[in-house]
């Protein structure tokens, strides 16, 4: 193994092997990962983060490939994370977004790293945002995250960034009610792909009245819909430049300093939780004194709410 | 636990366009619990490689339909010599007959599996040989 010193110059000098096993230890063997971290910390601006989101299949993998591309046309480096759903059986994932995305794998200017969601219990997983720092220390002008949009968890993730983007296909017209209810209320931008499809006009009218109906009085950014067909690479100009809108909405309004000051919060959180689960809960739960609990619970001759007080007796401020 | 879970890149290098087997081995795999980063068709030897430092997987596995497709191993292998990510653990799979194996092995490929292995028998090479 590198020294922890070579492994920051590599970093911070971008060079992909050390920033892809740095990420590794973000993820397995996080104190290690801290420890970079710590020293690469304030180093550089975090960049700026995109999400996209939506159902799966409805294109956001390829969408990824082509906006990359043109931000690359401009000189940004850019680094992808493709985020997919860890199995709850197996805990096995396919990360299988990287296929979508052959017009810009081989770019140098360009990094992709497939992730699992290995989801922890409610919330996202933190590794996520100490890769994005990662990332940015590395220097990622644009890093952008790709989630499907089905459970609340991938919503969480697409929390951290500072635009979002939602992706929908005409044939979702009758899925809508479900859209609306979670998807639609997490987005800067909605994205009308495959509008190649038919009943795309439907679908734009749903998504305007939509918008119309969320919009809230005295809101400067009205969310806008952009129809692509990412396969034919057509209407991405005009997707970019809604990014950079809405990132110079965020800008001017001093709302991009807000919302990350407050992911910074929700990041401290998860960090003190993930600390006192891994050093508190963990052990506890690996103890003799654990089972003979639960066995207890069991027999019903002792109650959880008890239980875990004991379990927890002199772990706790009373 | 999940400290050590292990990912795995499935890749089929060459032009042919089938990848069935390829895919069926994916499932397997992560039905096993694993991580596996699936590049779909016809990839290069530079995209693989590429591939496999930026995931930093502890595993690569290719499939090619026949024996003509040697030298896309060896290229692959001579590329991860270069970049100095040689603690990979390489497998490979499809149809490659047996004269080929030793010169497969002479190159660094540490497995090969022909169709109908079952897919158990690929699960616990990895599991025992990668890290
Ligand atoms: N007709 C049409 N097909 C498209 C368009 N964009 C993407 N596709 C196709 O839709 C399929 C899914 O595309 P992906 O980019 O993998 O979709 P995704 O949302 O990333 O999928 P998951 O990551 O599996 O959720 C592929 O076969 C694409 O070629 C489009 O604008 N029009
Ligand atoms: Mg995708």
């Amino acid at each position: 193994m590198q020294s922890l010193q070579e492994m920051i110059e590599g970093i911070k000098a971008g060079e992909e092997k050390h920033i892809a096993r740095a990420i590794s230890l973000i993820e397995n063997d996080r104190d290690k990962g801290f420890a970079l971290l710590k020293e690469l910390y304030g180093s550089a601006e975090i960049s700026y983060l995109v999400g996209i989101t939506g159902p799966p299949g409805s294109g956001k993998s390829t969408l990824t490939d082509k906006i990359v591309l043109h931000w690359r046309k401009q000189g940004l480096k850019v680094a992808i994370i493709a985020i997919d759903p860890t199995s709850q059986f197996s805990g096995g994932a396919l990360l299988g977004d990287r296929i979508r995305m052959d017009n810009v794998a081989a770019d140098k200017g360009v990094f992709i790293r497939s992730m699992g969601t290995r989801g922890t219990l409610g919330g996202l997983n933190p590794a996520i945002y100490d890769t994005v720092l990662l990332l940015s220390y590395a220097g990622y002008d644009y890093i952008l995250i790709e989630t499907v949009g089905v459970g609340q968890n991938e919503v969480d993730i697409v929390d951290l960034a500072d635009t979002t983007l939602v992706v929908t296909v005409p044939e979702a017209g009758d899925d809508i009610q479900t859209f609306k209810a979670g998807l639609m209320e997490v987005g800067d931008i909605f994205v009308l792909n495959k509008s190649d499809r038919p009943s795309v006009i439907k679908m734009e009218l749903t998504l305007e009245q939509m918008v119309r109906l969320t919009h809230k009085e005295g809101e400067k950014w009205t969310i806008p819909i952009v129809k692509t067909t990412a396969t034919e690479n057509k209407g991405i100009a005009e997707l970019v430049e809604k990014i950079n809108d809405h990132k110079e909405y965020l800008q001017n309004d001093g709302q991009l300093k807000e919302n990350r000051h407050e992911v910074m919060r929700r990041q401290l959180i998860n960090l003190m939780e993930e600390r006192v689960l891994a050093k508190i809960i963990k052990p506890i739960e690996n103890s003799e004194h654990f089972s003979e609990k639960l066995k207890a619970i069991r027999d019903l001759s002792e109650d959880p709410y008890t239980a875990a007080e004991e379990l927890l007796k002199n772990r706790l401020p009373e | 636990m999940a400290k050590e879970k292990i990912k795995v890149l499935i890749a089929k290098p060459g032009l042919d366009g089938h990848d069935r087997g390829a895919k069926v081995i994916a499932r397997g795999l992560i039905e096993a619990g694993m991580e596996v980063v699936y590049t779909g068709l016809r990839n290069t030897p530079e995209d693989i490689v590429r591939a496999a430092i930026q995931e930093d997987v502890d595993v690569i596995g290719m499939s090619i339909l026949s024996g003509a497709h040697n030298h896309l191993f060896k290229s692959v292998m001579e590329l991860l010599k270069k970049e100095n990510f040689e603690d990979v653990l390489v497998i490979a799979g499809g149809i490659i007959p047996e004269e080929d194996h030793e010169y497969l092995t002479e190159l660094g490929i540490d497995g090969i599996f022909t169709p109908g292995t079952p897919i158990q028998k690929i699960v616990d090479f990895i599991e025992e040989r990668a890290k």
